[in-house]
């Protein structure tokens, strides 16, 4: 019945619509935008989830596929499609969606329905940015979700709001307007926005390298990579938590998710002969930053800290597989490591959604982030303790839990390539736990410091819900993570296949 | 058979369950009888398995349960091997579980987090059980963390103590140490054999001997010592070889049944097992299994060294830990592997004795840990002190006590091993080490075991007034365990030099000590005999002898010794200053690296440098064009005109 | 016959003045605004004088158009600078340099 929709529309537009739908019904009535809001993302959810029951696992061509003319002087069409790697994308958008209106729902307390619609129109930009098969569709969106973040940021922010939206988006601006030039340089390559026909343009060396790069310039910024990770701790320390939680939990995987999109297949070439750079990057991610989160005083940074860190799993994953080449003479191993940094990218954007959301229900108590200025609080807060040590858990990357399979996955398979290189991957085993178990320790174990922490109350039957939800799914996919891995198969091996090629 | 299996496993994970998410609902008595039967149910199978294999004669099981997940044609499964090996394990584990649940009742009872403590130590069986029954490498690994996990809650089970949340976290990060190494040797494993089920794993190994690989360029390492070398890593952190033990004796900051349970009997005994599991890859590597033996030499003897300067009961316990998991790593580094699964199973029964029987004192001490304020307790706790005697006597191996069967034949295996073609300085090296161990092992054991029971009794009078036996649920758990503290030993026969494992562990030809000392051995008795002609027994003896001497009859020089070996007293003292290395050499070079390269790193160069100086550009740019823009028209004007004149010449000259 | 260069000479010379107008005048707005005016005409004067050698009436066309749109904007200037004296008590040019940067 509902394979015939258009699902992958329904997902963009309903809650675009949706969103506009909540602003007009507007705060005069208290109450009114947040149900409105909260029964347009769980519809939004349920349709996501028939994309992955209708979802064919045998093929690597893009399904649920959409397809209508729009800017014909161009060739531009509003295309649309999922794949393997996509689709899982997608529900995690919804998915995280519905938690973080019901994490708003109390905190907010002015411009509620704009801030519920924000969140809406940002749900069906994200799924739009993953569903587009269009580069232009693909760049309206991805710019146009900056809109929304910038405003989530710059009206329900913290004091220094400003600044931090204005780095936020000059970054990611930046990076940008270089992405568009790549594409519009492939367009008169390939004669449509087409990005599959993208794939299959032959391309110079010198081109190929410009592209890429144009391509990283972007991608980078969002992921975020060291050096221009910057904005990330700034932005994440001035949103809302509802914004931290959209920003950690998905944004940051649109950087991920074009890689592969874009610059692995559109410059295969390229990324063969850059690939040092990626993965040095990905290792100074991993170490360097590790180091930097041990010394962070303030919660949210330590955690955005700690997501540049884990992101670089992601990324070390989606490059390794040349050095495996290089170093074993066959591509076997690089599935291995492309799926881990995409079960990377799934687990990270629900640890740091829970990480966030912890965060988030300490500083609506106590209206600071600084980790001095807590301690014992499990001893008034014992069912809140118990989740803040299990999604820490999940974040230092413990088996059982989801946080461990992206890792576990990335490291076996960059042995292959270089010992040293998984040397420096292992290490996120003691530095993951160093900053996260040590900030767990100044924060939730130990004596009461202050009265203060004294009088917190534990988590209300919301918050429950929001953290029990995220526990289960950290739990379930940690400990049979095959439903996920299985969807990126075919994908994956599609996208290795092409990538293997040269296009010189 | 896999819901036979299934059950052991999972039985006491549902206790968990129940106990800790429900415990508030369903109350203490409830909380505490969910996990002891989920527990009792893993024991009563336990003990079925190993009839299964005994009297039956069942052959190993090897199947999966469920694919974990399939990438890249690598399957990653969860499954249960069971032989002989994880059967003897099983036992041990669920034996001394129950009995540590039971005991649980009695020490924990007034303590609020009751049912807290009871889903953990079910967590941490249901845990154990999954390491040992692991048909694979990631379910190993699993198993291996989750253990650290429960060790971690455990740990730091009195949270609101600063020292219980400091030790907790040492110990979690020192285990990472390990297990970084550990997951290395995963992927080394992965790499060279394509699979992380053991059963393909060891078949591929024999081809592998003479693949090398470079870590460091120009250097040639065998494939098998890289793999043998960083899983024995994570058996050094999991198992507190030096140089990472220091998170061992800081986790007594933990209730005293779980340092019996995790912290002596089970948990740190997993690298033990690791190893022993993993033989047929370290046959085939006789540098890693050197390594392996200077390892254990040396936690054997110099962790014996700090037993002896300790005051805190427990810590005196711990340090006995240390130093008898150094014998069974070195046990395993002369291919002695039955002999140190077999020091295990007695080592977890007679150690987990003396925790418990160490707990009940510190119950009727009233939670005084110090050993000088102790003294005289025999008359008061009688059958804390006759299960304690006979704990100490196996543990420094007495004479038809268990430890003194496992142990001596370590001795027997070492010593055999020096004389081996591929012995090196290191066996020598080992066996004096572990003879000298045994002198100090009765020194310390004793010297605690006097100061405790014996002498004069220095506690205060409102203590002495309250000293009484504990109930039954805490002395019934130390009769059950020390009757196999005593006779867990005449197994020897049939469990090392019987054939008793199998293929679980394999021998190669040339390092076969077992096989070789098995050639001599004519029953118990003979064993006993030849026992008590070797220099063991007579170190032992004189241990004990000087313990009484020292402490009992001339108190005075024991004083007299510290002051006159002053500087020796010092290093012991301060562990051999690993702990300053640790925590103020890498703890705080960590985070003084952290901070140096967030302020100078992020903040100074990336922020200041790069994105708030391409901003200061920009803005010294504009500061200067700015001044172009006077405000008055006519300027204006005068630049358009000028701009006129200048495309026009341009237009007119220029084309 | 009066020849094209002659009125091309008076409008250039016209436009001069004009431009010369607008940069020496730094006292009175009202001189600004005839100074473009008169630029205007010279433009006019030229493209009157082109009509008429070219013979192609579309130039005289334009100078309706443009006198139109300089009545329009005198008037509109006008209108300008009588609110800004209102404001400003003045209507001396070096006065209005609001947008200096």
């Amino acid at each position: 019945m509902f394979a015939d929709l258009p699902l992958l529309s329904l997902v963009i537009w309903l809650p675009i619509f949706g969103g506009l739908i909540v602003l007009a019904v507007g705060d005069r009535d208290p109450w009114g935008a947040r149900p409105v809001a909260l029964i347009i993302s769980v519809i939004t959810f349920i349709l996501s989830i028939f994309l992955y029951t209708g979802f064919d696992t045998t093929t690597a061509a893009m399904q649920f596929a959409e397809s209508a003319s729009w800017i014909e002087a161009f060739n531009i069409r509003y295309a649309l499609g999922v794949d393997g790697i996509s689709m899982p994308l997608i529900i995690l958008t919804t998915f995280i969606v519905i938690l973080v209106i019901l994490a708003g729902w109390k905190v907010i307390k002015f411009r509620v329905s704009q801030y519920m619609a924000a969140f809406l129109i940002m749900e069906g930009l994200m799924n739009g940015v993953f569903a587009s098969l269009d580069a232009i569709l693909f760049y309206v969106f991805w710019e146009g979700m900056l809109i929304p973040m910038f405003l989530i940021i710059g009206i329900w922010g913290g004091p220094n709001r400003v600044y931090a939206t204005i780095k936020f988006f000059l970054y990611t601006f930046l990076g940008s307007v270089f992405m568009l030039v790549a594409l519009i340089y492939l367009y008169f390559q390939a004669g449509s926005f087409d990005i599959l026909a993208f794939h299959a343009v032959k391309l110079t060396m010198q081109e190929q390298i410009l592209i890429f790069i144009a391509f990283l310039l972007a991608f980078a910024v969002k992921v975020p990579m060291w050096p221009v990770h910057t904005w990330l701790p700034d932005a994440h320390v001035e949103a809302p938590t509802g914004g931290s939680v959209i920003l950690a939990a998905i944004m940051l995987k649109i950087g991920g998710y074009g890689f592969l999109r874009f610059s692995l297949p559109i410059a295969p070439d390229a990324s063969h002969a850059l690939d040092w750079l990626m993965i040095g990057l990905s290792l100074i991610a991993v170490v360097y930053i590790g180091f930097v989160a041990l010394v962070q005083q303030d919660m949210k940074k330590l955690i955005a800290y700690s997501s540049i860190a884990h992101m670089g799993f992601v990324t070390l994953g989606f490059f390794i597989s040349f050095m495996i080449f290089e170093s074993t003479g066959s591509y076997s191993g690089s599935a291995l490591a492309m799926e881990g940094g995409i079960v990377q990218m799934v687990s990270h954007g629900f640890i740091s959604a829970a990480m966030f959301l912890c965060v988030g229900v300490m500083y609506d108590r106590m209206h600071s982030r600084l980790i001095n200025d807590y301690g014992g609080a499990v001893n008034s807060m014992p069912i809140f303790a118990a989740f803040m040590v299990f999604f820490a858990m999940s974040n230092a990357g413990l088996p059982g839990t989801s946080g461990f399979v992206g890792e576990f996955m990335v490291i076996l398979a960059s042995f292959k390539a270089n010992f040293w290189i998984a040397f420096l991957a292992a290490t996120t085993l003691i530095l993951g736990a160093a900053y996260t178990l040590w900030m767990v320790k100044r924060v939730v174990f130990g004596k009461i410091t202050n009265e203060k922490v004294a009088e917190m109350s534990d988590v209300t039957g919301r918050e429950f819900f929001i953290l029990g939800t995220l526990a289960v799914t950290v739990l379930a996919l940690g400990v049979w993570p095959d439903p996920l891995v299985d969807v990126l198969h075919v994908t994956v091996d599609n996208l290795l296949q092409h990538v293997a090629q040269s296009k010189l | 058979m896999q819901n036979l299996f299934l059950t052991i496993a999972l039985a006491p994970l549902v206790g968990s369950i129940l106990a800790g998410l429900f415990g508030k609902q369903i109350g203490r008595t409830a909380s505490h009888w969910v996990t002891i039967s989920g527990v009792a149910v893993s024991c009563a199978l336990s003990f079925y398995v190993m009839k299964l294999f005994l009297i039956d004669g069942m052959a190993s099981y090897n199947e999966s349960v469920y694919t974990w997940l399939v990438s890249d044609g690598i399957k990653f499964e969860v499954g249960f091997l069971v032989d002989k090996l994880t059967a003897i394990m099983l036992v041990v584990v669920t034996f001394v579980s129950l009995m540590v649940h039971i005991y649980t009742i009695g020490y924990m009872k007034d303590d609020p987090g009751y049912q807290r403590f009871f889903s953990y130590i079910a967590l941490f069986t249901f845990s154990m059980l999954m390491l040992v029954m692991a048909n694979n490498f990631m379910q190993l690994f699993f198993g291996w963390e989750a253990v650290g996990l429960v060790s971690y809650l455990l740990i730091g089970f009195w949270y609101t103590r600063d020292t219980a949340i400091f030790a907790n976290l040492k110990a979690f990060l020192v285990n990472r140490v390990g297990d970084f190494g550990f997951l290395l040797g995963i992927a080394a494993v992965l790499m060279y054999t394509g699979s992380l089920d053991y059963a393909t794993v060891f078949a591929k190994i024999p081809g592998l001997t003479e693949t090398t690989m470079q870590i460091f360029p120009g250097v040639d390492w065998s494939v098998i010592t890289v793999m043998g070398i960083l899983l024995f890593v994570g058996a050094m952190g999991k198992s507190a070889q030096v140089p990472l033990h220091v998170w061992l004796p800081d986790s007594m900051e933990g209730p005293t049944p779980i340092s019996a349970l995790i912290h002596a009997a089970t948990m740190v005994t997993a690298g033990i097992f690791m190893v022993a599991r993993m033989s047929p890859i370290y046959e085939f590597t006789t540098t890693a299994l050197t390594f392996i033996l200077f390892i254990g030499a040396v936690t054997a003897l110099f962790m014996g060294f700090l037993g002896l300067i300790q005051n805190d009961i427990k810590r005196v316990v711990a340090y006995s830990t240390l130093s008898q998991l150094g014998y069974m790593t070195v046990a395993l580094g002369a291919s002695a592997y039955s002999a140190a699964i077999f020091h295990l199973m007695t080592h977890a029964f007679f150690k987990a004795l003396l925790f418990l029987g160490a707990g009940a004192v510190i119950i009727a001490m009233h939670h005084e840990q110090d050993m000088r304020k102790m003294g005289g307790l025999r008359k008061y706790m009688p059958i804390t002190y006759i299960t304690s005697l006979i704990g100490s006597l196996a543990l420094i191996g007495f004479p038809g006590f268990a430890g003194f069967f496992s142990k001596d034949t370590i001795i027997e295996a070492v010593h055999l091993s020096t004389t081996l073609d591929h012995a090196t300085w290191v066996h020598t090296f080992a066996y004096y080490a572990i003879l000298a161990g045994v002198f100090i092992t009765a020194l310390y054991s004793f010297r605690m075991f006097f100061l405790v029971f014996h002498g004069k009794e220095r506690m205060d009078d409102h203590t002495r007034e309250h000293l009484h036996e504990c109930s039954a649920v805490v002395t019934v758990p130390l009769i059950l365990l020390a009757i196999p503290s005593v006779v867990a030993g005449y197994f020897l026969g049939d469990v090392v030099f019987g054939d008793y494992f199998g293929d679980a562990i394999m021998f190669s030809e040339s390092k076969n000590v077992i096989g070789m000392l098995g050639e001599d051995y004519h029953g118990i008795v003979g064993f006993i005999q030849h026992g008590i002609m070797g220099p063991a027994f007579w170190l032992a003896l004189a241990g004990l002898f000087t313990a009484w001497f020292i402490y009992m009859k001339r108190p005075d020089i024991a004083d007299t010794a510290k002051q006159k070996l002053g500087f020796l007293h010092k290093l012991l003292d301060n562990k051999y200053y690993m702990d300053d290395l640790y925590i103020k050499g890498f703890a705080a070079g960590g985070r003084l690296l952290g901070k140096g390269l967030w302020k100078q790193g992020d903040v100074n160069v990336i922020d200041g440098l790069m994105v708030n100086g391409s901003a200061a550009v920009i803005n010294w740019f504009a500061g200067v064009a700015r001044v172009v823009q006077t405000g008055h028209l006519y300027h204006y004007a005068f630049a358009m005109i000028l701009g006129l004149l200048g495309l026009l010449s341009w237009f007119i000259l220029g084309a | 016959m009066i020849p094209l260069s002659n009125y091309l000479i008076v409008a250039a010379i016209l436009f001069s003045l004009s431009i010369a107008g607008i940069f020496i005048n730094r006292k009175n707005i009202i001189i600004l605004l005839m100074s473009i005016e008169l630029m205007l005409l010279a433009v006019n004067l030229n493209f009157i004088a082109f009509s008429h050698y070219l013979g192609d009436s579309a130039g005289q066309v334009f100078v309706f158009f443009i006198l139109t749109v300089a009545a329009a904007e005198a008037a509109i200037g006008l209108a300008i600078l009588i609110v800004l004296f209102r404001k400003r008590h003045s209507i001396n040019v070096d006065d209005v340099s609001d947008m200096k940067g």
